[in-house]
């Protein structure tokens, strides 16, 4: 067997689901902080194999959803009113709505907006059209930033001068200590996500677990990764063990990716980030840092950033802190559906929403 | 978030124009993707997002995750 | 003293222009020397304003089609081929024998007259192969937009036997669903062109006329339900259309699926769904639960039916939906796409 059989195999999922019946005393509620995992959870129905004890909640966990309304509305109107720029994105970005055009209807209207699948493909276009503009629109958590700043550096040490980032890029530690913090919040234990600690690492893992109480468990994707992260996350809460526990080993050394941490600090630093649904956040984003500030496309446009627009009735910031589930929204499957949703949950494939209306 | 997928290094491509890249095999499929951040070589199995290899699978880390579910298993024989 | 002499016209051109759509000369010399030696036949050569078929009783199946894909030539096939086919699976579908078809090109200035000789030939062959003749034509020449761009639009018509009454209301519960092919073929073959989403494949397009799959099956079973290709939207979209007309559910069973490993690994990298991805070369095979044994083996037997799996039942649902009955155990709803399916990296 290889390693995707290992972990879509029906036997070692059966196997942790019967484990998981017999460790478990008590509810919990359990948080994911990944969009895949969501999905994959969605997807796989691994909710209704758990004893009842155990909920799930899904947290905040898709840069796509979290990106704030103006961002992408700065991004439509770069590419709508400049012909000769070009937006890189990813195929996600596409059709979350900003507040009155979603990216896939400034197409339609003329914009030139490319759909990658790497960053590092908005470099190559910049080389490729010297006399073009290349905004890259460069959303993403942790595991992203660093492909980010890659191409940043890289832009700079050859002197690449038509190719700019406008940032949407986040860090997941401030807002689950922001989470923990809530007085309201009820969620007993974590799974982090695995790719995004394939590059920081497991230090602020460890903090976050000793200062709030909380058993963290290092999840993977496949369903049988999903299981595991969950039985090692209630074992650890029926032995009151607050630690870490890296259950996605292999793909998720203690230390991260140092080499794409060093890419990350030297070209973004810690910053106030907006999260749609959340609000603003300390120290929870990237920005470009000031010697490199050409590539900094708010900077480069002399954009300011607007002020927040609400999103109409979607109750998503209440779903990421656990406190409501997507079918507790009045607007779930009714008002807001796929094609026309009110709240970027329901757009992004990867958006808690989409994934519970998609695999209802 | 972050969709990465494993896949084998068949070949390391010499360049010294871009970032050092190889082409990896996906299962049937090949893409180039670049592996500045990882220490690899052919034949190695490396975890891809987004163009960058962002880790080394782990061999022996995978065994023992093998083993640990097998003994779950085991415990309820 | 120089005498002035006006310049002769260029007399040969490689790239197509504005007035080879006019009607005029050039009109008329694409019409001679690329389509008539190609699409060649007693109907065509009647030159008239339209083609006059004598047309037997009974039903006549009619159905139109436009191709709009980009790029226009892709491993496996190219846009005439695939315009050919994709009417006459059309045909198929409703158990006509396919016929006559029509080719209407709408051609961007400036494509390479080279390469539409190649397409026309590959319409022709693909013709010859479906046994179904061009009968009429049209060409019109827009304004250069992308740059290397041809659209076709082919119609076609066939008979359909007295025998034959395929229809999704016939469905019942308990009818066995087979696909006559592997998976998403065509769809990851077009993405792996793409530029920044490309990737190397061995993957080509499944563009083909499923003839030989349809006659057998409706001369041993005509018991047949209900036939469809699931082209735009793939699998999802087609099942949910049969389940909807038909007031029942359909369970799939996603082991049973043919799928290559070149098709899964693409849609893992890229995010995609192999349910959503277009087919060209595949049928949606409806029949009663007792004739699948049968059925699966007139299609494994027949040309481009030897992947065919059974990959499922229709069901009693009052909610007329499609159901995935995951290998990992789980059983999720399967809905109808909203919208493109794009690549996604989170």
């Amino acid at each position: 067997m290889n390693q995707k059989e290992i972990y879509r195999d029906a036997n070692y999922g059966k196997q942790l689901v019967t484990a998981i019946r017999k460790i478990t005393t008590r509810p919990w509620k359990i948080m994911d902080t990944c969009g895949g995992q969501t999905h994959a959870i969605a997807r796989y129905r691994i909710e209704e194999m758990l004893p009842p004890e155990i909920s799930l909640i899904h947290g905040p966990g898709c840069p796509v959803c979290v990106t704030p309304a103006d961002t992408i509305d700065t991004a439509i109107e770069l590419a709508l009113n400049n012909k000769n720029v070009i937006i890189s994105t990813f195929g996600d970005m596409m059709r979350v709505p900003g507040s009155k055009y979603d990216l896939l209807t400034a197409k339609s209207l003329g914009a030139d907006i490319r759909i990658i699948y790497s960053p590092l493909d908005a470099l190559k276009t910049a080389m490729e059209n010297p006399s073009r503009e290349v905004i890259l629109f460069a959303i993403g958590f942790e595991t992203t930033a660093p492909v980010h700043a890659q191409v940043v550096y890289e832009s700079s040490k050859r002197k690449i001068r038509n190719l700019s980032l406008l940032t949407s890029l986040f860090a997941v530690p401030p807002v689950l200590e922001h989470l923990f913090a809530l007085p309201d919040f009820s969620v007993d234990g974590l799974l982090a996500a695995g790719h995004v600690c394939s590059i920081t690492g497991l230090s602020d893992y460890h903090r976050l677990s000793r200062n709030y109480q909380i058993p963290i468990s290092v999840t993977g994707f496949e369903p049988v990764d999903i299981l595991y992260g969950i039985y090692t996350n209630i074992r650890q809460l029926e032995e009151a063990d607050y630690s870490v526990c890296n259950a996605y080993s292999r793909m998720v050394p203690e230390e991260g990716n140092p080499k794409a941490r060093l890419v990350l600090d030297e070209i973004f630093e810690p910053s106030v980030q907006n999260w749609r649904g959340l609000g603003s956040l300390p120290a929870s984003g990237f920005k470009i840092k000031e010697k490199y500030k050409s590539f900094d496309t708010l900077k480069r446009y002399s954009i300011k950033n607007k002020c927040l627009i609400k999103d109409d009735g979607c109750i998503a910031g209440e779903i990421m802190k656990g406190i409501a589930k997507p079918v507790n929204c009045p607007h779930f499957g009714k008002a807001c559906r796929p094609e026309s949703p009110l709240g970027a949950a329901m757009v992004s494939s990867e958006g808690v929403c989409a994934a519970y209306y998609k695999y209802k | 978030m972050c969709l990465a997928i494993p896949g084998k290094i068949i070949e390391i491509i010499e360049s010294d124009d871009f970032l050092q890249e190889a082409l990896v095999d996906f299962g049937g499929i090949r893409k180039n993707i670049c592996i500045a951040w990882i220490d690899a070589t052919e034949g190695d199995y490396v975890l891809a997002h987004a163009g960058m290899a962002i880790s080394v699978i782990d061999e022996q880390e995978a065994e023992l995750t093998r083993q640990a579910l097998i003994a779950v298993g085991d415990l309820e024989q | 003293m120089n005498t002035i002499t006006c310049p002769i016209p260029v007399q040969e051109r490689e790239h197509i222009q504005l007035a080879h759509g006019g009607g005029g000369k050039l009109t008329q010399e694409l019409i001679e020397t690329i389509f008539y030696p190609a699409f060649k036949n007693d109907i065509l050569e009647q030159e008239h304003d339209s083609a006059q078929i004598a047309m037997p009783g009974g039903r006549i199946a009619f159905t139109t089609d436009s191709f709009v894909v980009d790029p226009v030539f892709f491993p496996g096939g190219d846009i005439g081929e695939l315009a050919v086919n994709g009417t006459v699976n059309d045909l198929l579908c409703s158990g006509a024998v396919p016929q006559y078809i029509s080719v209407g090109f709408i051609i961007e200035e400036g494509f390479a007259i080279n390469d539409l000789k190649k397409i026309v030939q590959s319409i022709a062959d693909a013709a010859r192969k479906a046994n179904v003749k061009i009968v009429t034509g049209d060409t019109k020449v827009i304004e250069r937009i992308h740059g290397n761009q041809i659209y076709i639009n082919t119609s076609g018509i066939g008979s359909i036997p007295e025998s034959v009454a395929l229809s999704p209301k016939n469905v019942k519960h308990g009818d066995s669903v087979i696909v006559t092919g592997r998976i998403g073929e065509h769809g990851i073959c077009v993405l792996s062109t793409r530029n920044s989403l490309g990737f190397e494949t061995d993957i080509k397009s499944d563009t083909r006329s499923l003839n030989e799959i349809v006659r057998n099956l409706l001369k041993d079973i005509p018991q047949t339900r209900v036939l469809r290709d699931p082209t735009r939207g793939g699998l999802s979209s087609t099942l949910n259309e049969i389940a909807h007309t038909a007031g029942a559910g359909i369970e799939i069973n996603e082991e049973a699926l043919p799928i290559s490993k070149g098709v899964e690994s693409a849609c893992e990298l890229l995010g995609l769904d192999p349910l959503y991805i277009a087919n060209e070369g595949i049928l949606l095979v409806f029949v009663p639960g007792e004739y699948e044994k049968q059925a699966l083996e007139i299609i494994r037997n027949s040309e481009h039916g030897a992947d065919a799996m059974p990959i499922g039942k229709v069901i009693p649902d009052p909610a007329h939906r499609v159901y995935l009955q995951s290998a990992f155990g789980g059983k999720r709803v399967v809905e109808v796409l909203s919208g493109e399916q794009l690549p996604r990296i989170c």
